[in-house]
């Protein structure tokens, strides 16, 4: 075979690919848009799921709690996961390593370990289920994500900057406030919205930590599956993923195209 | 009394680092903990049950087949899935990484990863609209296909499969992309020069050095898809059983948490046990 052939038959591979990862979506999107309660074809436009979902109050509810849930996980995450690494670029210590390691165990064992585990432990301190176990999981799950990133970003940090800047006379919070951190600040926004989206997409770890009757939109979406589908949770989750991706995009952004050009 | 400078430079680090680390002990350590504790109780310490140390969790464990039945299920599952993966992503990274220059690379790049970071359920659930029987895949292949063909693939293996290849296959492009990424190009060209032909530059030059950004892949795969419930239960309906699923049960259908946290610390295990064999490999990834 020529090598235009092989290269043919390479982007065909990859647009077959694209197609099997978008299509799924796609069709549930263009679903919540049909008229039809049981996805009938042929289709017929109509927004009823979404005017539907508007009088949903369980719904809303759900989803009013996953974006606060969300940003609280946000702020707290991004604080600690930042200071965390600017500690780790600038010293040298003994147990460094080993503080790293430490940041795979909440990213490679498998959620359904963690978040049952976590279930136990909360019930076992008396602080149960509940939003406030939610968060405290989710920050959690977060802060590896964060650090990752930031210390991506810092690694393209020159630190003889800081040094400049002590030299003259900066304290060191100074130092942070006006050096470090303005170069650092794309990482951080990155680091931020990936923590947004551990949290808001965040479904296992929420399913045992969320108490019936108060809990995030994944979860209510997982339970209102099991009892059957309707295109509501179409609609619901249409809304949602166009949201994720939009914040995923924008974090590409930030991380890409921060400052390297 | 003045703080010496190494001592006070040692606060600021502690300052920085502790905040952090302790919030995953408390969320993460601490819990894993708690976990190897209660699976050998008897029965929840809450209330005024009567339980004590026991081992019968675990004995449990090697007692029942259906456990170890289960265990190998969700592995093969994991093998499975991997399989797939490794076999559709490669070349896709492959033509990502050599194929395509420039900003197109860029954005299909962008547009392989981006569902990877969107809500997985909710894409396992777009799975269900698709695959279920009169649905939009039976409705398409019969509006192509000159004869009619019955297909439902909802509630069976094959479905299962196909929604963990779907969450899961952009780790495996991902990584096997940063591998070929790395390859120096002129190392290929050099082999070309040299008289090898395509078949003998792929086995010999491009896959053994890509080999640790695909089994890095793989590890990413494997390990979620064997602890995996929430998509057997959606697209596996009733062969959708899986050793997640009976973890699962113990802790919000029959609440024996003894049971379910002895079930997830052979999990955990395992889980381990590849982790520690891949570790040099994801090592040699990491560079």
């Amino acid at each position: 075979m020529s090598a235009l052939a092989y290269r043919t038959l390479g982007l065909i591979w990859l647009g077959a690919v694209l197609f099997f990862l978008y299509a799924p979506i796609l069709v549930m999107a263009a679903m919540s848009f049909n008229a039809s309660e049981f996805y009938q074809l042929p289709f017929r436009f109509s927004t009823q799921w979404y005017a539907r979902l508007a009088d949903n109050q369980e719904i809303l509810d759900a989803a009013a709690r996953s974006v606060l849930i969300a940003l609280c996980v946000t702020a707290i995450a991004t604080t600690l996961g930042s200071m965390a690494s600017i500690a780790m670029f600038r010293h040298e210590f003994r147990g460094k390593r080993l503080l790293q390691v430490l940041l795979f165990p909440p990213i490679a064992i498998p959620w359904l370990i963690t978040g049952t585990a976590m279930l136990i432990f909360f019930f076992g301190v008396g602080l149960g289920r509940g939003t406030p176990a939610v968060i405290i999981g989710h920050v959690a799950l977060a802060i590896p994500y964060v650090i990752v990133v930031v210390t991506a970003r810092l690694a393209t940090f020159d630190p003889t900057l800081e040094e400049a800047a002590r030299a003259l006379g900066a304290d060191a919070w100074t130092v942070t406030r006006r050096v470090t951190l303005p170069w650092i600040a794309p990482g951080i926004v990155a680091g931020a919205l990936f923590a947004f989206a551990v949290s808001f997409d965040q479904f296992v770890v929420s399913y045992f930590l969320s108490e019936p009757g108060d809990s995030t939109l994944p979860v209510l979406i997982y339970t209102a599956i099991r009892k059957g589908f309707t295109p509501e949770i179409n609609a619901i989750s249409t809304i949602i993923i166009t949201l994720s991706m939009t914040v995923m995009l924008i974090a590409a952004r930030y991380s890409k195209f921060g400052g390297d050009r | 009394m003045a703080i010496h400078p190494a001592g006070q430079r040692r606060l600021g680090v502690l300052g920085l680092l502790s905040p952090a680390y302790l919030w995953l002990t408390v969320a993460i350590f601490l819990p894993l903990s708690a976990m190897l504790y209660f699976s050998v109780l008897s029965d929840v310490p809450f209330g005024d049950t009567d339980w004590h140390y026991s081992l019968e969790n675990y004995r449990a464990f090697w007692e029942n087949p259906v456990y170890a039945t289960l265990l190998w299920k969700s592995v093969k599952l994991g093998l499975m899935v991997t399989l797939v993966s490794v076999l559709v992503g490669f070349p896709c990274a492959y033509v990502l990484a050599k194929v395509i220059r420039g900003r197109a690379r860029e954005t299909l790049f962008l547009l392989v990863i981006l569902p990877f970071w969107s809500n997985s359920l909710v894409r396992i659930f777009s799975w269900a609209i698709v695959l279920r029987g009169n649905g939009v895949l039976e409705r398409s292949l019969n509006a192509i296909l000159p004869f009619e063909v019955d297909v439902n693939l909802m509630f069976s293996t094959a479905a299962v499969v196909i929604g963990l290849v779907h969450s899961y296959l952009p780790y495996v492009i991902l990584t096997s992309y940063l591998g070929l990424q790395a390859i120096d190009d002129s190392l290929i060209d050099a082999a070309r020069s040299m008289g090898a032909g395509k078949l003998t530059i792929l086995a010999r030059v491009i896959l053994p050095l890509a080999l640790p950004g695909v089994l890095a892949g793989a590890v990413l795969i494997f390990v979620p898809v064997v602890g995996s419930f929430m998509e057997p239960r959606i697209l596996g309906g009733r062969v959708g059983t899986y050793y997640g699923t009976v973890i699962e049960d113990q802790f919000v259908a029959v609440f024996n948490w003894p049971l379910g946290a002895a079930l997830s610390f052979v999990l955990l295990a395992v889980v381990l046990g590849i982790l520690a064999l891949a570790s040099p490999i994801l090592r040699k990834a990491q560079t």
